[in-house]
This record gives structure tokens, C-alpha cells and sequence, in this order.
């Protein structure tokens, strides 16, 4: 089959799947709805192995297949073309969007099997994965742009999936607005790349990116890309966009899985990586996206300390494993940030779907202080979670560790990396192994402070399937990318990954300071110890029954008081921003247009009305007046006529 | 000394003086006075303060047509008199007294 | 001949329809007409030549030839799809207005329709005289529209509307006499009211004096059109008159009525004043891009859904006045397609709107709440309205916006970067309008309509389905082959930026 057809194949089937589901968005058929959204995601899923075939099929040079659908917009010289390209990057994206898709799609027929709007829930997943799809494939900033959008719109409809419920309505508007202040962004990053460089194509631009890097703040690539950054921190939910995602846990579980950790909130990593020609030639762009990621990653990992709900806590770990991507491709590790992406996508999916089982199991319960001891309940979905765990905190030869080693020792290592870096990432990697570790004492081990009237169960097959199969990649998908330093060591494995994203990643003008593998194992050593550190002393707290909230709330204090409330942003931005937005608003209302345009509009009527009461004081009907005025009149004019 | 004729002596000026003068009291009847006979008097003394110049200038232009004018003049101020007093007549039915405030009263 | 009939067809439609004996034909007629009426406009795209900037299909007969007025009228990309959206809205209306108009049927069939030749009038008329007649005749039915179909405060408001739109075409008269007066030095001595002979004036023109011809006429015109749009800060008859006209007339009064503002800025402004016209470009560019961010700002307050929508026109409003005075590809042609856009999905907001007021007599946002569970279809349709309003990508919204932003940073990034806010201001008060509406628990509206079943809500009837479908294509379809749209206006769009200091339409 020709490359077209396959992209086209690859998009449209969960278009018609979404077509599908949403004409009959009233049958509560879950089976048959269910069935086409995961057949539709499916069928992309071949479609992406059999594109990645022929890439691999290819020469190293000439992995690139594109399709051309037809142009889109054209303008002057704006030309955008319906153009979509599978390459060494997006193909990793269609593979993980449309594996880990189906994965999820499968898992959400039993999930939410009992939903009233199952037909709609799918309709809604079929379009954020067709959506997904056209951001990750799009040839040009602009289409990219479509499944941006598109992608933020899903998840508004997604996470107020529930729209009966005030606060979940609430958390997807919020989401989708948030989204909108980096989109607006992204827009003013486009119009700066386009008028720079002439054109939105992003090979075209990643061609014409400057040679040398910028070192002005005001340089195009600079200026564009930290526009396009700003865009990523809303949809990637950064620093200090980061808002949305923790409240968009409202939705549905598979959707946090599906959406909120594995693919839409990596749309920014993504996009990074693929204009990094760009982005290499703007360090100063580069330096602000590293520190970002860095503080996201800190900040976002102290709040998943305090958290009780178990999705809450998941969602503070996505934020601050996002953090790590942005810090890789900001120090100019694009790989290790693709690996991380990846990986990030196995195991993130992996313990939301989890946490979807065990709330399944719990009948809607989400706080972890009600649960404690499942383990004997539901093995399985235990001991899939026991992989991600291992997998997040790093331990050595699970998936996790590769990737964020790699992160590591790059944001060290790299020319454009800092000890400081490494320090906030070792930092982040301790927290990240002491709150994963917290939630599965409070949730899986020690004792059980399940109500009586909760029954857990272990979920049926074809929820626990899908936690089988990415419990798989979470351990090894790791291999395909293993550092040079670690697969000497294993035998001589290569790093896959490096080779295949070579030809696209851009490697970094400035030379690196010579590094030594005593340093690097050094390094590693460190920030696995610390890790496994504190996930001990996770273990001890939390399965001993310490942990209560009291306790350590009593420890730390005030600074518990600031975390617990997630430093106050959201308040910040209600009373700093929204509130005050708002109420001035309706000043703007009150004040210019009812009382001082409607009012000047007013008065000026008035003043004709009042001439025109003067003229109408004339008018009496009062015969003798009128003739008066005419006598009058003639004698002004006699006067006029015979004086001159 | 010369024999001196009033009626030669009196010149076209004169009797525009007069014309003038009978035109003005008889306007300012009409613009001050309230009762509607006199009002209609009024009128017929301005009717007649033209028909004076209309003589006047006729006499002392040598021509003819000023005095048909007046003619016409009297015949219009006939039948304006005619419908004048048909109207004080039914405005005095009505009211018991022929002020032209009445005539408001006309008006729908 | 084709435009002409066209033109007056609607006008002996309502003839027809004011003798029409029968009262309870009146719709179905009015309906059959409104499609003929539909054909015909589609045989003027089929003849249309897309590849050329002249003014096609010209007729021209002498009117009233000693003042050099004649009746003129052709057509260009510029006003073609104006005419299409005209005509293609009118069956919309008059399905959409089935059982919302309930007394005086024909009166209101006859005004409309008169209202149609009138605004197709000032798009075709190419005679400063003519192209006045209709200017003014669109008052005249859609004063009546809102002052007797209206709600409450109808007189008010449509007073409003006519005296502040009258209050700027006078000044427009004047300045089209002055034209006239004119127009000997290019004629060879004879008067002429022909917008070609007005186009060869060199009107002169000295930068930074306010009180010279070409900025006088320039402001006379720019001004009454501005009030017609609404611009900023004139923009205040707009939410009065849509608040109180019926469904029917806000969704004229929105889809085609405020376009002949910005179209007219086209046709007459930028080529008669273009010295004028960039020399105060930055002057109507400042006051876009405040009535965006104002329009946005002011429209999330509002109480009632109704005058939400009207500041929302405002707003985008403010983007195509934006796009027009920035003077470049980029913003023209998103100016052009942007009042399609703003056409569409503000027409079909003010539907939906109308078919939820008639089934629950409120507007008032605060009475609403968990609509989505009692009508589940009205719901779907409004988001997808609502995401073309907020400029979606893949809605129709979204080009004309982008590009019109795009124009906007060639002309100034700093306008651009202000204008911008309206994306993100634009999605919060439409989203809040809607979470507030249709999401979280059930509100007074809906659970009384759930106690008293006799007025149970029910979702969209087949004739909604009807008067919804097409908008709902076009939203989309528009959104993703765009050009299919584009390609009609771009030469002469192209023919306009690049010429506009010696302007000239060739005939054909």
C-alpha cells in the first residue's frame, strides 16, 4: 500500500470511529461502541507498525514518507498544505499514540462499562486520538497547530465528561482556557517564525534555522521559539501553566491515562524535538526551557508529597516528569527527552490505568487514606503497579532508569547543562521515588483502612490485559535505549534509539567538556542511591502507619501548610488574575458603556430634544401668534429690502 | 397767491399715509384683540386700507385696474364676512361669547 | 441582466406575498421564494469569472442623467460572497423564524424580503446615489423588524439603532455630493455619481492637517460605516437592538446587516481616501483592537445570552475592522472571510438562542444550568457554534482569525500581541457562558421544565435540524477548504492591496 494511503488510513480510522460512536451517541451499547473505537485505534496501530517498517526498510537518509492531501490555506505567500510526514520522530509518536491508544481504549470498555454516555466517551476518545494524530504528523507548524487545538478540545469535552457535576464542567473549562493563553502564544511564535523565515513548514524551517546561535534575546529563532515554549508549557503543563492538569483528573481514569500523562500533555516535548534545529540555534530559549523543566520538576514533586488522592498524586508525577523532558531537550538531550517521553508514556499509562482499577475495585473511591492493604485484593493490578513503581523511580534496568539517567547525566554533562540542573533533577528523582513509594504503601501494602462496606475485587480480563502489556514495556521498553556507558557493560548493547533519531536531531554547536566515565557513574550511582534512599524511608513511614497527615503535617509546619495548598498558585491566579479581570470588567460594562456612552449618546439626544422643545414653544396654534410672526417677519424683511 | 385746491394739494403720499395708518390699527386688531367680530372688523378695515391705495395709485397712475382690483377685494371681503359671522354665530351658540380661544376647540 | 433580477427579485417576492390572500400559505411561499431566490445567487457564482479582479456582470442605465446618476450596479469577489451569504442566510431565517413570529406574518415575510434587496443593494450598487437609496432603504424593514416583532424595550432599542445609523449616513450624503461635485475634472465636465468616475479622483490630501478634503470625506464615510459595524466606541445600539429584535432579526441584523459596515470600507474608503485611509490605518487599527479586547471583556459579564453574543459580535467585529485597516493580504482576505465566519456561527448562535428562549421564555443565564442533560442535541450543536465563535481550527472561525491576526503582525507585532488576548479572552467567555448554560447540576429552568411535563423541554425538531444543518456544514466545511471560499475573493482582494493609490475596477 502506497505511504498516502497508509497516513491517510492511519488518520482517518479514528475519525470514522469517532463518526461511528458519535451518530449513535445514544446506545449505551458499550461492547459495540467500545469495539469500533478500539478497532478504529486499532487499525492506526497497524498502520503505524507497517509505516514503521518501511522507515526502518528505508535508507538512513531517506526516512521521511509524506503525503500531501491537499493545500489548506493559501494566501499571498502563506501556503499550508494538508501535509502530513512520518519520520524518524513521529513515528515513534503514532506507535506510542495508537499502541498505548488502543491499550487504553481496550481498558476503558470495562471501565466504563456502567457510564450512561459509554457511546459518547468513545465517540470523544476516537476524535482526541484522530486529533493527536494530525499534531503529531502535521508536516507544518499550522497543522500541528489543528491538533493542538483539537487535541485541547477533546480534553475540555473529556474531563467534563461528568458536565453535571459543577467542579468537573469547571476543571475542563479551565483546562481548555489555560490551553488558550499558551496557544495564543504559539500563534505570536508562528507569525514570528513565519515572517522571519517565510514559511511554517517545519523541515523548511529547521533548514533555514540560523547557523550560528543567536546569543540576542531578541532574535527571531529566540523570539519564535520561546513563543512556540510558552505554547508548550500550557498543553505540556509546565511552569506556570501547569494548573489545568492536576484538576483535570475529573475526567475519567483512562482518559488522565490516555490524554494526561501518555500523550497529549507530551505534545510540547514533542514539538521541541521536532523544530530542535531551531531550537539549537536559540540557547537562550533553550536555557529558559531547561530551567522551567527543572522547576516543574521540583515544584510539582513537593506537591505529590502531600496529596491523598490518588490521581491528584499521579498528576503532580506526570507535571514533574514533564519537567524532566523539558530539562532534557533544554540542556539538548532531544533524545533522552524522546526516550523519556516514551518510557514516561509506559509507565504513567500504566499506574493511571492502575489507579483506574483500583478505583474501579473501590467503587469511586480515589482517597488513598481509604485504602491501604489491597495488595491481597487485586494482585494483578498490584503487580503491574510494582513495575511502574520501579519503572518511575529509576531502579536500575527498568525503562524508567535509562531515560532518566540519560536526563541526568545529559543536564550535567551537556555544554548547555549545569550542576545546578542535575542537583534540581537528583532532587526531583528523590521526591518522585519518595511520593510513587508513599502512594503505594498507602495504596497497596500495610494495613487495610478500606470502608466495610467497599468490597474490592480484581478487575476482569480486559482491564488487567492492557496493564499486563504495559507493565511489559515499562520493564524493558528501557533496552532500546541504553546508554553507551551501561550497554558495555550488558554485552555490547547498541543505543537503538540514538542511531534512529541521529539523522533528525541537530547536535549542539558547542563543544562538550571532556567527561569521564568515573564521572558518570558517579553520577548515576548518586542519584540512584539517594532514590532508593528515600523510597525506603517512604516504605517505613507509610507502611508503619505513621504517615498520618497530622504527624507530618505537624513537622514541617507552615512549609507543609504551603505545599498541601500547592503554593497557593491557584489562588493567586483567582485573586491576582480572574477575580480582578472580572470585577473590572464589569466596570468596563457599568462605567463606559451604560454610563458614559449610552450617557453621552443620551445627552446628545437630549440637547436635540431641547432644541426641539425650544422650536416647539413657537409653535402654539395660537392663530394671532402665528400672524404676529408673519407681520414680523414682514416687516425684518420690508426693513431688509428698503435699507438697503 | 395762488388759489389753493385741498383736493389738488393732497398728493399720492397722503393717502398711502392714510392706507398705511388704517392697515396697522386694523393689524393690530387683528394681532391683540380676542373678540371675533372685531377681529373681522379688523380685517375688513386692512381689506379697505388696501382698497384705498389700490384707488390711490389707480387715480394717480392713470390706470384702470387698480379700481377693477378693488372691486374683487369687496366681493372677497363680502363672502370672507359671510363666513366669518356664520362662524361667530355657531362659536356664540356654543360658548355664550365669540372669543377666538374657542376656535381651539376645533382641533380633533 | 442575472444581477438585476437577482437584486429585485426579493422585492417582487414581497409583492407577492403583500397580496397574497391566503394567511396560512404565507410561510411556505415565503420559504419556496427565499430558494428561488437561493438559485439565482448560485447562478451568479457559476458565471462568476474567479479569475479576474473586474467588475462583472455590470448593468448600467441612465437615472436621472442630469446629475450624472444612473442605476449601476456589477459585481466583484469582494461583494460576491456577501451576496451568497445574503441569500443563503434568508431561507435560514425564515425556517429559523417558523413559530417564533407569530402575529403579522406577511407584514414581517415582506419586510424581510424588502430588507433583502436593500442589503444586496448596497453590496451591488456602484453608484454613489443608488448604493445611498439602499444604504438607507435596510433601515426602513429593519426598524420595523425589531419595533414590532421585538421584546420589550423594542422602541427603544430600534429608535437606537435607526437614528444612530441614519446620524452617520448624513454626513455620508454630504461627502457623496461633494464627490459629485467633483467629478467634472475627470469626466470631461459633467456630473457623475458613478463610484468609477469617483475612483479617478485624485482627492488631495496633506498629511497631518486635519482640514483637507481627502480627510474630511475620508472620516464622513469611515464614519457612518463605523457605526454600522459597530466600531468601538459606537458599537452601543448593537447589543440594545439585538437583545430586542426577534431571533429573525438579530440573526440579519448579525449575519448580514453589520457586514455592509465593513464591506464598505472596501469598496469605498481604502480606494477613495488611500492616502487618508494609511495615514489613519493605525487610528482604525488601535480602535479594532480595543473593541476586541473590550467587546471580550464586557461580554463576560453579561447576564443575559442574548447580549452576550451581541458584545461577542462586537469583538469580532473589531478583528475584521482590524484585518481591513491593516491593509495586506493577510488581513483583508481574513477581514473578507472572517464576516462570512462572524455571519455563520454568530447567525447560527442567535438561532440556537432563539429556539431555547421559545421553549423557555428566559434568557437570563443564571436560570440555566444542566441543560446538556435535557437536551443533549442542542447542546452538541451549540459547542460546535460556539467552537467555530471561538475559532477552533478546522471551523471556519479559525482562518479568518488567524490570518487577520497574521496581517496584524506584519502591520505591528504590539497589535497583534493586544489582538491575541481576544483568543484567549473570546474562549473564556463563551466556554463560562456555556459551562454555565448547559453544564453542572440541573438549574431552575430545567428542573421546573422536569416538574411540569405539559412544557417538558424537547430537543431539536426536524425543521431545527433543518435550519441547523447547513450552518453546521459550512462552519466545517469552510474550516477545512477554505480556499473553496478564498478563491472566489483572492483576485480581488490581490487587486485592492496592490492598487489601491490609483484604484480602478475594470468593466466586464
Amino acid at each position: 500500500m502506497s505511504h498516502q494511503a497508509l497516513i491517510a488510513i492511519l488518520l482517518l480510522s479514528p475519525f470514522v470511529g469517532f463518526l461511528l460512536n458519535g451518530l449513535r451517541y445514544r446506545s449505551q451499547n458499550y461492547v459495540l461502541a467500545g469495539s469500533i473505537a478500539t478497532g478504529a485505534v486499532f487499525v492506526s496501530f497497524i498502520c503505524s507498525v507497517m509505516l514503521m517498517m518501511d522507515l526502518i526498510a528505508a535508507p538512513a537518509d531517506q526516512r521521511r514518507l509524506t503525503a500531501n492531501f491537499f493545500e489548506w490555506i493559501a494566501v499571498g505567500g502563506f501556503k499550508v498544505n494538508a501535509g502530513f510526514v512520518v519520520d524518524q520522530i513521529s513515528s515513534i509518536m503514532i506507535l506510542i499514540i495508537t499502541g498505548v491508544g488502543s491499550l487504553i481504549h481496550l481498558f476503558s470498555i470495562g471501565y466504563m462499562h456502567h457510564d450512561k454516555g459509554v457511546t459518547k466517551y468513545f465517540a470523544y476518545l476516537n476524535l482526541f486520538v484522530f486529533n493527536m494524530l494530525i499534531l503529531v504528523l502535521g508536516d507544518s507548524l499550522l497543522t500541528m497547530f489543528v491538533g493542538w487545538e483539537g487535541v485541547g478540545l477533546c480534553s475540555y469535552l473529556l474531563i467534563g465528561f461528568w458536565f453535571s457535576d459543577a467542579a468537573k464542567a469547571a476543571a475542563g473549562m479551565k483546562a481548555f482556557i489555560t490551553n488558550r493563553v499558551g496557544d495564543a502564544a504559539f500563534i505570536i511564535g508562528m507569525f514570528i517564525l513565519f515572517f522571519s523565515f517565510g514559511t511554517l513548514n517545519m523541515y523548511e524551517l529547521n533548514a533555514l534555522a540560523p547557523t550560528t546561535v543567536e546569543a540576542s534575546w531578541l532574535g527571531a529563532a529566540t523570539l519564535g521559539t520561546l513563543m512556540l515554549f510558552i505554547g508548550a508549557t500550557g498543553k505540556s503543563a509546565q511552569v506556570p501553566l501547569y494548573v489545568w492538569l492536576p484538576d483535570a483528573m475529573a475526567g475519567p481514569t483512562p482518559v488522565s491515562a490516555l490524554i494526561h500523562a501518555a500523550t497529549m500533555v507530551t505534545a510540547g516535548v514533542y514539538m521541541i524535538v521536532r523544530l530542535n534545529p531551531m531550537f539549537v540555534a536559540a540557547p537562550n530559549t533553550m536555557m529558559i526551557v531547561a530551567i522551567v523543566g527543572a522547576i516543574t520538576a521540583v515544584m510539582a514533586a513537593t506537591i505529590g508529597l502531600t496529596q491523598y488522592d490518588i490521581k491528584k498524586i499521579l498528576a503532580y508525577s506526570t507535571v514533574s516528569q514533564l519537567g524532566y523532558m523539558f530539562l532534557a531537550v533544554g540542556v539538548g538531550a532531544f533524545g533522552a527527552g524522546m526516550m523519556h517521553l516514551m518510557t514516561h508514556a509506559f509507565f504513567k499509562a500504566l499506574m493511571f490505568l492502575g489507579s483506574g482499577s483500583v478505583i474501579h475495585a473501590m467503587e469511586g473511591e480515589q482517597d488513598t487514606r481509604l485504602m491501604g492493604g489491597l495488595k491481597k485484593y487485586l494482585p494483578i493490578t498490584h503487580f503491574t503497579f510494582l513495575m511502574g513503581w520501579l519503572a518511575i523511580i529509576g531502579f536500575p534496568l527498568f525503562s524508567g532508569f535509562f531515560s532518566k539517567d540519560e536526563i541526568l547525566w545529559q543536564s550535567f554533562a551537556s555544554p548547555r547543562g549545569s550542576v545546578f540542573l542535575w542537583v534540581a533533577g537528583a532532587i526531583g528523582a528523590t521526591l518522585t521515588a519518595f511520593y510513587m513509594t508513599r502512594l503505594m504503601a498507602l495504596t497497596f501494602w500495610g494495613k487495610s483502612r478500606v470502608p466495610k462496606e467497599v468490597h474490592p475485587h480484581e478487575s476482569p480480563v480486559i482491564m488487567t490485559i492492557p496493564l499486563i502489556v504495559l507493565a511489559i514495556l515499562s520493564v524493558v521498553g528501557g533496552f532500546i535505549g541504553v546508554p553507551h556507558l551501561i550497554g558495555e557493560y550488558l554485552g555490547h548493547i547498541p543505543n537503538y534509539w540514538a542511531e534512529w533519531l541521529a539523522p533528525v536531531i541537530k547536535t549542539l554547536p558547542e563543544a562538550a567538556a571532556p567527561h569521564t566515565a568515573t564521572q558518570e557513574w558517579a553520577l548515576m550511582t548518586t542519584s540512584v542511591t539517594l532514590a532508593l534512599i528515600s523510597a525506603f524511608v517512604a516504605y517505613r513511614i507509610y507502611t508503619s502507619g505513621k504517615g498520618t497527615n497530622e504527624a507530618i503535617a505537624k513537622a514541617f509546619g507552615p512549609v507543609y501548610n504551603v505545599v498541601n495548598n500547592k503554593y497557593f498558585v491557584d489562588e493567586a491566579y483567582f485573586g491576582g488574575i480572574i477575580n480582578p479581570l472580572v470585577k473590572q470588567s464589569q466596570n468596563l460594562w457599568m462605567y463606559i458603556d451604560v454610563n458614559f456612552i449610552d450617557k453621552t449618546t443620551h445627552v446628545i439626544s437630549d440637547m436635540t430634544k431641547g432644541a426641539g422643545s425650544l422650536a416647539r414653544s413657537f409653535q402654539t396654534g395660537n392663530m394671532q401668534q402665528y400672524a404676529m410672526y408673519i407681520g414680523l417677519g414682514v416687516v425684518v424683511v420690508l426693513t431688509f429690502v428698503l435699507m438697503r | 397767491m395762488p388759489e389753493t385746491n385741498i383736493l389738488t394739494t393732497i398728493g399720492l403720499e397722503h393717502y398711502l399715509v392714510l392706507s398705511a395708518v388704517l392697515f396697522s390699527m386694523g393689524m393690530a386688531g387683528v394681532l391683540l384683540r380676542r373678540n371675533l367680530i372685531v377681529l373681522l372688523m379688523s380685517i375688513e378695515l386692512m381689506l379697505n386700507a388696501v382698497n384705498i391705495s389700490f384707488v390711490a395709485f389707480s387715480k394717480f397712475n392713470n390706470n384702470i385696474e387698480g379700481q377693477i382690483m378693488v372691486f374683487f377685494v369687496m366681493t372677497i371681503a363680502a363672502a370672507e364676512a359671510a363666513v366669518g359671522l356664520a362662524l361667530a354665530v355657531s362659536i356664540f351658540k356654543r360658548f355664550k361669547e365669540v372669543n377666538i380661544r374657542f376656535f381651539e376647540h376645533l382641533k380633533g | 441582466m442575472l444581477l438585476s433580477v437577482v437584486l429585485f427579485l426579493p422585492l417582487v417576492f414581497a409583492a407577492i406575498l403583500a397580496l397574497w390572500p391566503q394567511k396560512s400559505t404565507i410561510r411556505h411561499l415565503a420559504l419556496g421564494f427565499s430558494l428561488i431566490e437561493f438559485l439565482a445567487s448560485l447562478a451568479i457564482l457559476r458565471n462568476f469569472d474567479a479569475n479576474s479582479a473586474a467588475l462583472q456582470m455590470v448593468e448600467q442605465y441612465a437615472w436621472v442623467p442630469r446629475f450624472g446618476i444612473s442605476y449601476f450596479i456589477g459585481i466583484d469577489g469582494i461583494s460576491l460572497m456577501l451576496i451568497m451569504l445574503t441569500t443563503f442566510l434568508t431561507p435560514i431565517i425564515i425556517l429559523g423564524s417558523w413559530t417564533s413570529i407569530a402575529d403579522r406574518v406577511k407584514g414581517f415575510h415582506v419586510a424581510l424580503f424588502v430588507l433583502q434587496t436593500a442589503m444586496m443593494g448596497s453590496f451591488l450598487a456602484m453608484d454613489a446615489v443608488l448604493f445611498y437609496v439602499f444604504w438607507e432603504l435596510s433601515l426602513v424593514p429593519m426598524y420595523f423588524i425589531v419595533g414590532i416583532w421585538g421584546g420589550a424595550r423594542r422602541i427603544y432599542a430600534t429608535i437606537k439603532f435607526f437614528i444612530y445609523t441614519m446620524a452617520g449616513s448624513v454626513l455620508m450624503l454630504l461627502a457623496i455630493i461633494f464627490l459629485m461635485r467633483l467629478t467634472p475634472e475627470v469626466t470631461g465636465g459633467s456630473i457623475s455619481a458613478s463610484l468609477l468616475d469617483f475612483y479617478k479622483l485624485q482627492i488631495p490630501f496633506v498629511a497631518g492637517e486635519f482640514f483637507t478634503a481627502q480627510t474630511l470625506l475620508f472620516f464622513a464615510f469611515a464614519l457612518a460605516f463605523a457605526i454600522k459595524v459597530p466600531l468601538f466606541p459606537l458599537h452601543t445600539w448593537l447589543p440594545d437592538a439585538h437583545v430586542e429584535a426577534p431571533t429573525p432579526g438579530s440573526v440579519v441584523l448579525a449575519g448580514v446587516m453589520l457586514k455592509m459596515g465593513t464591506f464598505c470600507y472596501l469598496r469605498w474608503v481604502i480606494p477613495l481616501f488611500p492616502e487618508a485611509a494609511e495615514h489613519f490605518a493605525w487610528f482604525f487599527v488601535a480602535l479594532g483592537v480595543i473593541g476586541i479586547v473590550y467587546g471580550a471583556l464586557v461580554a463576560m459579564v453579561q447576564p443575559d445570552v442574548k447580549k452576550l453574543v451581541a458584545y461577542s459580535s462586537v469583538s469580532h467585529m473589531g478583528y475584521v475592522i482590524l484585518g481591513i485597516f491593516v491593509m495586506n493580504q493577510y488581513g483583508v482576505n481574513g477581514a473578507l472571510y472572517q464576516m462570512l465566519n462572524h455571519g455563520i456561527s454568530t447567525g447560527a448562535l442567535f438561532l440556537l438562542i432563539g429556539m431555547i428562549y421559545e421553549r423557555t421564555h428566559s434568557r437570563m443565564i443564571a436560570k440555566y444550568g444542566g441543560l446538556a442533560s435535557a437536551l443533549p442535541v442542542f447542546t452538541i450543536m451549540f459547542i460546535i457554534v460556539t467552537m467555530s465563535s471561538i475559532a477552533v481550527p478546522l471551523t471556519n472561525g479559525f482562518i479568518g482569525e488567524f490570518l487577520i491576526l497574521m496581517g496584524s503582525f506584519q502591520y505591528s507585532p504590539m497589535a497583534a500581541g493586544i489582538s491575541v488576548l481576544g483568543v484567549i479572552l473570546g474562549a473564556a467567555y463563551m466556554l463560562w457562558m456555556v459551562k454555565r448554560v448547559f453544564f453542572g447540576p440541573k438549574g431552575e429552568i430545567v428542573t421546573h421544565a422536569e416538574e411540569d411535563k405539559e412544557h417538558a423541554l424537547h430537543d431539536l425538531s426536524v425543521r431545527e435540524w433543518v435550519v441547523m444543518t447547513p450552518l453546521i456544514i459550512l462552519i466545517f466545511w469552510m474550516g477545512i477548504f477554505p480556499n473553496h471560499f478564498m478563491d472566489y475573493s483572492k483576485k480581488s482582494v490581490d487587486h485592492l492591496i496592490s492598487n489601491k493609490h490609483n484604484y480602478t475596477l475594470e468593466v466586464k
